[in-house]
């Protein structure tokens, strides 16, 4: 069966398409649902959304490689990124990533094997006074320490 | 000093209407839509001398005045809520902790430009402030503040929150608009301004959250109350985010004017464990760093900081102490702005990618004799040569710390290694 969003999810698209002068605009909060209900943006989920908002798939892949939170290929369930900009350098982000890469046994950009944990470096999330910090999915974690950390990640089931 | 724009977040629940509305939250409001003619509440904002806080500093009422008022396209008004500067998390603070402030601020600049349609413009990771953002808006909505003939005025003005989804370049206006059209966030040659040809061809305008944010104490209590606040040139008060080696980190409201050194060392604290201050980037990652010996008689003003080399920017005060590796400092940034640039135009392209693979290669130890230059070669032909001012965010930062540390670039060089280890 292709992909389709379930019938809540549709109805919060239809909900979000209306709330914009023109439908084009919706675009980046749709590829947010899809990516929600699909868990990333693959080639199909694409040509869905393409279809829904009335533009070629072509053009939607343009807009989705463009935007670092839209993934194209599967992630682990706790996408964890780790802000590495001067800020947090400043304050240990580099070692927090050496950290957070030997404790799960994976590199930056790699996932677990139980697909459980991604890890990725990320620019600056205007977290800069509570450096070094992590945004895990949704959430911000600040003013990291190791122990803070392995706290987390062992919270994350 | 009185505070203007940090007046509730210490307050519980600053984030809520009923706490927002017991502190005089959207009178503002409801004296502008129904007793302030748009000319009138645009001259008095001209008349405060209140200034974008987004970086450029462009006076806002004059931004306002240029969107035509005979245009029988809609009007758009957009808050920048992009912030993404590093360094800077002020635009944060007030979004999580006085939201209502923010909306009231873009409803005001809304009506003044008689837009009815506004948008909400915030950074995809912000998803925390995008909640807090939009029960905020629901809540204006209900009390109609928002919505159809709002307080029986006969104004009508939907705000809509929209979330980015990742990329710094939207911060820049004409980027975000395209991002805000449902396409890829590419800036938009200038002219046409926004003002005229803006989201989907029509007028609009963007401002700033920490911009919108104070309209509402203006309001109350008057241009000339606001004015009377800062220097000659540059008014009122302005939000700084310090981060980095420094004893207090967070964000600040000092009057314009502030001198930078006794704000470093009194309200911040200084710089901890016993190091000393090595550099200063005073406006967020884009703005040239400053030595301290360049620091002494400045004041945290938009002329005072222009005329020592640099620019205020956003207000992101990124301290750096004695066991900083500017090298590395300048090969970070280097990749962020390589990371960031949008791909449009090839001098900011290809060049940001060259400026990082050359600093960090120097930082490796492989530096080659003549790098310096290179870099500063692709540096000078990124200014001024790209559609937006990303170009000049990634350019002019690079060439500052190779001109203000040379020493320390050559003796990498030379020595073929790290000299300083950063912990």
């Amino acid at each position: 069966m292709a992909l389709e969003f379930s019938p809540e999810t549709y109805k919060k698209f239809e909900e979000t398409v209306n709330r914009y002068p023109k439908k084009e605009a919706a675009l980046l909060p749709v590829l947010c649902l899809a990516q929600k209900e699909f868990g990333y943006l693959g080639q199909e989920a694409i040509e869905y959304v393409a279809q829904l908002m009335d533009q070629s798939p072509a053009r939607v892949y343009g807009v989705v490689s463009f935007y670092t939170m839209l993934n194209t290929k599967p992630i682990g369930r706790h996408h964890i990124q780790v802000c590495r900009t001067l800020p947090c350098a400043l304050r240990g982000a580099e070692k927090l990533i050496s950290f957070i890469s030997k404790t799960l046994g994976i590199e930056v950009g790699q996932t677990t094997g139980d697909g459980r944990f991604t890890l990725s470096e990320v620019e600056c999330l205007a977290s800069c006074g509570t450096a070094p910090m992590m945004q895990v999915n949704d959430d911000y974690y600040e003013n990291l320490t190791d122990d803070k950390v392995t706290e987390i990640l062992a919270s994350l089931k | 000093m009185e505070k203007l724009l940090l007046r509730n977040i210490d307050v519980p629940d600053s984030h809520t209407l009923a706490v927002y509305r017991s502190r005089g939250g959207y009178r503002s409001w409801e004296e502008v839509v129904k007793n302030i003619r748009p000319e009138q509440l645009i001259e008095e904002i001209k008349a405060s001398g209140l200034r974008g806080r987004g970086g450029a500093g462009f006076p806002t009422g004059m931004k306002w005045s240029f969107v035509p008022k005979d245009s029988p396209k809609p009007k758009y008004m957009v808050c920048n809520a992009d912030e993404s500067e590093p360094g800077t998390f002020k635009d944060r603070l007030l979004i999580e902790k006085d939201p209502h402030a923010v909306i009231e601020g873009t409803l005001v600049a809304a009506y003044a430009i008689q837009s009815h349609t506004a948008f909400i413009y915030i950074r995809g990771e912000l998803a925390f402030g995008a909640g807090v953002l939009e029960q905020a808006v629901d809540e204006a909505r209900q009390s109609g503040y928002i919505g159809k003939n709002t307080m029986g005025s006969g104004y009508d003005l939907d705000v809509i929150v929209h979330r980015g989804a990742g990329a710094y370049i939207c911060g820049e206006e004409t980027a975000l608009l395209s991002s805000l059209e449902g396409a890829r966030g590419w800036p938009k040659v200038k002219p046409p301004f926004p003002a005229t040809h803006g989201l989907f061809g029509c007028p609009t305008v963007v401002n700033n959250v920490e911009t919108l944010a104070v309209l509402p104490w203006i309001i109350e209590h008057g241009a000339a109350a606001y004015a009377a606040v800062g220097t000659e040139k540059s008014k009122g008060t302005k939000l700084f985010s310090v981060s980095g080696h420094i004893s207090k980190p967070g964000v600040y409201e000092l009057e314009m004017g502030y001198p930078f050194m006794k704000f470093l060392e009194e309200d911040c604290g200084g710089v901890p464990n016993g190091r000393k201050l090595k550099g200063v980037i005073p406006g967020g990652g884009s703005m040239p760093v400053l030595r301290p010996d360049e620091l002494e008689k400045v004041n945290l003003d938009y002329e005072s900081v222009q005329a020592a080399g640099s620019f205020l920017g956003s207000g992101g005060v990124i301290v750096m102490d004695d066991a900083t590796c500017m090298v590395r400092a300048a090969w970070n940034l280097a990749r962020f702005f390589a990371h960031e640039s949008c791909g449009q135009c090839s001098p900011c392209r290809e060049g940001c990618h060259w400026m990082e693979k050359i600093f960090h290669r120097i930082e490796q130890g492989e530096g080659r004799k003549g790098d310096l230059e290179l870099i500063l070669n692709v540096s000078g032909n990124i200014m001024g040569n790209t559609i937006c001012p990303f170009g000049d965010a990634a350019a002019m930062p690079a060439a500052a710390f190779i001109k203000k540390y040379r020493e320390e670039f050559e003796e990498h060089i030379a020595q073929k290694r790290c000299t300083i280890r950063m912990e």
